[in-house]
């Protein structure tokens, strides 16, 4: 099987694999990064949602042969003490149900915020296309304006 | 304390056992024992369990074990209100661990260890806060044992024991060993809800960090030394047996190391899921597919509607329905029918197991412990105490985790390849072979009085039943009393009503699904009624108004939701409002919607109020939350929610093809709890059943178009 090296939360990372593994099962299995989800493996949920040169990607539908160079920031990887403003925000909020989607959903927000750091509901409508079954989008929405506003709200 | 809490407390003193500096009475599990979930700060330090739910450690971490399963609905947080309320804990303190399955969790409610029918706070109401108050007791006893002073001079407060005259403290965790040694005091008075300091509270979850930083281990994530994946190919007709398989090229996949038949079919182990998946899909496996591969959603179509012209098996009789309508100044009849529905948790169903030779474990997002362990153990070939069941957290349950099936395959692999085995279930598996919704089949009739007020109503359901597959006992003569519950239970005042069920088995499986068969009676009655008040050319909510006098808790959920939405009041153009308000699982649930059509036919809504009446509140923002939940759950189905059935295979595949509701589509959602000291009710279901109506009723209000069959689709 072939070779592949790539950057996981800042930290280089070999593994031996098919090259139609896609980086969501690398991850789990190979690397035992298993905050990032498996929901439906058709790029539809985005519940294995990861920043790929720091754009939310959907990592079900990325093999890792198409990875490359670019560094690969998980869940994990986020913010090392908590202190992420979505975390934060996400607690505030009380935000997570069952919770399986939910880091998916706070990379879906992080990368919506470092982009627009104070999104519109628009925005946020066209950004966070992640599904959560447990219904939880008003408060996910209430968490990402509180994010947006440095968590003063 | 109930006779059968008195019981398992007995049981566990009997099984105490020392451990390290501080004493652990064990759960009669083996040493090293730990669950999940357990905080670090749980792990380290040494602990005294005061009953089956708490451990205090000599680090003031109070811990509890949660004997349901967390499935987004909160339990993880509001059963351990309940307990450090009585306790007088200092809620920073708390921190949670799933139980084990063991006799002392059985749900007093359901006879068994396990998590549904939105019962978990309503079941723990009394004894977790009875517990809490027994250790408070036993705490203050031991701290008046040690000062030597009479216990009625000490009180407990935020997690120390206090000797009022002397103003000396001690903390539960310095006291924790030498409470746990002193008997358990019987009928503890319970604190007066006056005196509440968490319960009725916004408390934060206590599960959310985890949540926000993907530690949170749910099944899919479980990992155990050694441990292998396997992905099954399972028949694509319901009922269908493998004929013969070759495995050549499954083999071939590198990192497959096994191919077993099972009783689902045939398994691929591998050391991933990606392999045991390519593994799965290199499959070359004939099925015989049996008498199911003849059934197809118009043939369902076809038997229900039949079925209906049949008299069923009687539910209800109140009354003389003939003669009541034949007496009615005008009569109203109408049919509706609902779609199968799966349930799509956000976690596809997985299960690890590890079956040896004198032990089972089972690392599991499940619903139902008990069947587990007796899975587990009817599978391994030991005794049920030897079975483990470590719960995980549920990346959603919705009922289709109160099934046995992916933890029957996880085991009968494990034992066939003598090694650890997670089961995987792809989002495909997990959507074409479970236990759907039933989809039903409803006859309505109604006569009016001069005044347009009902007087005859008629409803006939035409289901299969999930209680026939699940607990067959409970089908008497035809009837089962759960498929026609809702329907029994039409509130509203009508001299003379019939009720009747047709029990029509369609080869499909059927399980429990969020609300579980109020999802189509619901949809059914609150529909038929609002089409009886256009009828009889009144206002919805007053006509229903009018007929709830007897119902007081339905009128008061009604009236809150009614006036929170500015019922009456002028709408935007092209926007319309619609009422419904239901009981489910003890609780009321009023609703209404405020929808739209866009020009390409979809329906929008734009705001749901909603109002309960759920008795007695434990955590508000939890009782909102589950709302939001309920209504996002039941709205999803609405629109777009259904399963088709083609040659006994389930059409819909994955999220593309069976819709989810997403964050552009999200109504705003305004919850309203009706203050209440009523019996209790539960939160998880009750938001589900009335948002189907309010909708279509709106809709019928904007477009005089009246939606029978669900779901919604477009609007011509």
């Amino acid at each position: 099987m072939p070779s592949y090296t790539l950057t996981v939360n800042g930290k280089q990372q070999t593994v031996d694999v098919a090259a139609d593994t896609p980086l969501l099962w690398v991850l789990r299995d190979n690397l035992g990064l298993t905050g990032t989800k498996y929901g439906c493996g058709i790029a539809q949920c985005g519940a294995c949602t990861v920043h790929l040169g720091g754009v939310a990607t959907r990592s079900c539908m990325t093999p890792i042969s198409a990875v490359g160079g670019k560094p690969v920031t998980t869940i994990e990887g986020l913010s090392s003490s908590g202190s992420h403003p979505v975390r934060r925000a996400w607690i505030a909020e009380d935000v997570p149900q069952c919770g399986y989607c939910q880091p998916g959903q706070v990379m879906a927000a992080a990368a919506l915020l470092a982009r627009t750091p104070r999104p519109t509901d628009a925005q946020i409508d066209a950004a966070m296309t992640n599904i959560c079954r447990c219904g939880t989008y008003q408060r996910i929405r209430a968490a990402i304006h509180r994010a947006g506003q440095g968590g003063a709200r | 304390m109930t006779p059968r809490a008195q019981i398992s407390r007995r049981e566990f003193l009997q099984n105490a056992s020392v451990a390290g500096a501080g004493l652990v009475i064990g759960f009669h599990l083996p040493p090293g024992w730990r669950n999940a979930v357990a905080s670090p700060a749980s792990r380290a330090a040494p602990a005294a369990s005061l009953n089956a739910w708490l451990r205090i450690g000599t680090d003031e971490s109070v811990l509890v074990l949660v004997d349901r399963s967390e499935m987004g609905q909160g339990v993880a947080t509001s059963l351990p209100m309940l307990l450090a309320e009585e306790l007088e804990a200092d809620w920073s303190k708390i921190r949670i661990e799933f139980a084990p399955a063991d006799k002392a969790y059985i749900n007093p409610l359901f006879g068994m260890q396990g998590t549904g029918g939105s019962t978990s706070v309503r079941a723990a109401w009394m004894p977790l806060r009875q517990a809490g108050a027994a250790a408070r007791e036993m705490l203050i006893t031991a701290a008046a044992q040690t000062w030597n002073v009479p216990p009625s001079e000490c009180r407990a407060e935020r997690g120390v024991v206090i000797h009022g005259p002397s103003n000396r403290r001690l903390t539960f965790g310095q006291l924790a060993e030498r409470a746990a040694a002193l008997p358990v005091p019987q009928d503890v008075p319970l604190k007066d809800p006056k005196g509440w300091k968490i319960i009725g509270t916004r408390v934060r979850r206590l599960d959310t960090a985890p949540k926000v930083d993907g530690t949170a281990q749910f099944g899919m994530d479980v990992k155990v030394p050694g441990m292998l994946v396997a992905v099954i190919a399972r028949s694509p007709v319901f009922g269908g047996k493998v004929v013969r398989f070759d495995a050549t090229q499954a083999k071939a996949v590198p990192g497959v190391r096994a191919v077993v038949q099972v009783s689902a079919g045939i398994a691929v182990v591998a050391d991933g899921y990606w392999p045991a998946k390519q593994g799965r899909d290199a499959l070359n496996v004939t099925w015989e597919e049996g008498p199911t591969a003849a059934v197809s959603s118009a043939t369902i179509s076809q038997l229900f509607a039949r079925r209906g012209e049949e008299a069923g098996a009687v539910a209800r009789h109140d009354g003389d329905p003939d003669a009541g309508m034949s007496g009615a100044a005008s009569t109203l009849g109408a049919t509706y029918e609902l779609p199968f529905l799966a349930h799509a948790t956000m976690e596809p169903m997985n299960c690890t197991a590890h079956v040896r030779a004198d032990s089972v474990d089972i690392w599991v997002p499940t619903q139902f412990q008990t069947g587990a362990q007796q899975m587990g153990a009817g599978i391994g070939g030991v005794p049920s105490e030897r079975v483990q069941v470590h719960t995980t957290y549920l990346g959603g349950g919705f009922g289709r985790r109160f099934e046995l099936d992916f933890i029957q395959e996880a085991l009968e692999v494990s034992k066939a390849v003598s090694a650890p085995v997670k089961v995987i279930w792809s989002r495909e598996d997990d959507t074409q072979h479970a236990q759907y919704r039933p989809a039903s089949y409803h006859r309505l009739r109604a006569g009016l009085g001069p005044a347009g007020q009902p007087v005859a109503w008629t409803h006939r359901i035409v289901a299969p039943s999930i209680m026939a597959r699940v607990f067959p006992d409970t089908v008497k003569d035809g009837l089962d009393g759960e498929a026609v519950e809702g329907g029994v239970a039409m509130p509203y005042d009508v001299p003379n009503v019939h009720v009747d069920y047709q029990l029509t088995d369609t080869g499909i499986p059927v399980g429990f699904w969020r609300s579980v068969n109020n999802s189509f009676n619901a949809f059914v009655v609150e529909s038929f009624i609002d089409e009886l008040s256009h009828a009889a050319k009144k206002d919805p909510y007053q006509y229903r108004r009018d007929l709830l006098a007897k119902a007081p808790r339905h009128l008061a959920a009604l009236n809150l939701a009614a006036s929170r939405a500015g019922w009456g009041t002028p709408l935007p153009a092209g926007r319309a409002r619609g009422i419904a308000v239901y009981k489910s699982f003890e609780s009321f649930v009023a609703q209404v919607a405020e929808v739209s059509v866009a020009r390409d036919g979809t329906a929008r809504v734009h705001r749901v109020v909603c109002a309960v009446d759920c008795g007695p509140v434990v955590n508000p923002g939890i009782v909102e939350a589950q709302m939001q939940s309920g209504i996002v759950y039941g709205l999803t189905a609405a629109l777009w929610g259904e399963i088709t059935i083609d040659r006994g295979r389930v059409r819909q595949s994955n999220f593309h093809d069976y819709r989810m509701l997403r964050m552009s589509e999200m109504p705003v959602i305004e919850v309203h709890i009706v203050p209440s000291t009523d019996a209790q009710g539960g939160v998880g279901e009750p938001g589900t059943p009335p948002i189907a109506p309010a909708v279509c009723n709106a809709l019928f209000a904007l477009t005089g178009k009246r939606i029978r069959t669900l779901p919604i689709g477009k609007i011509a």
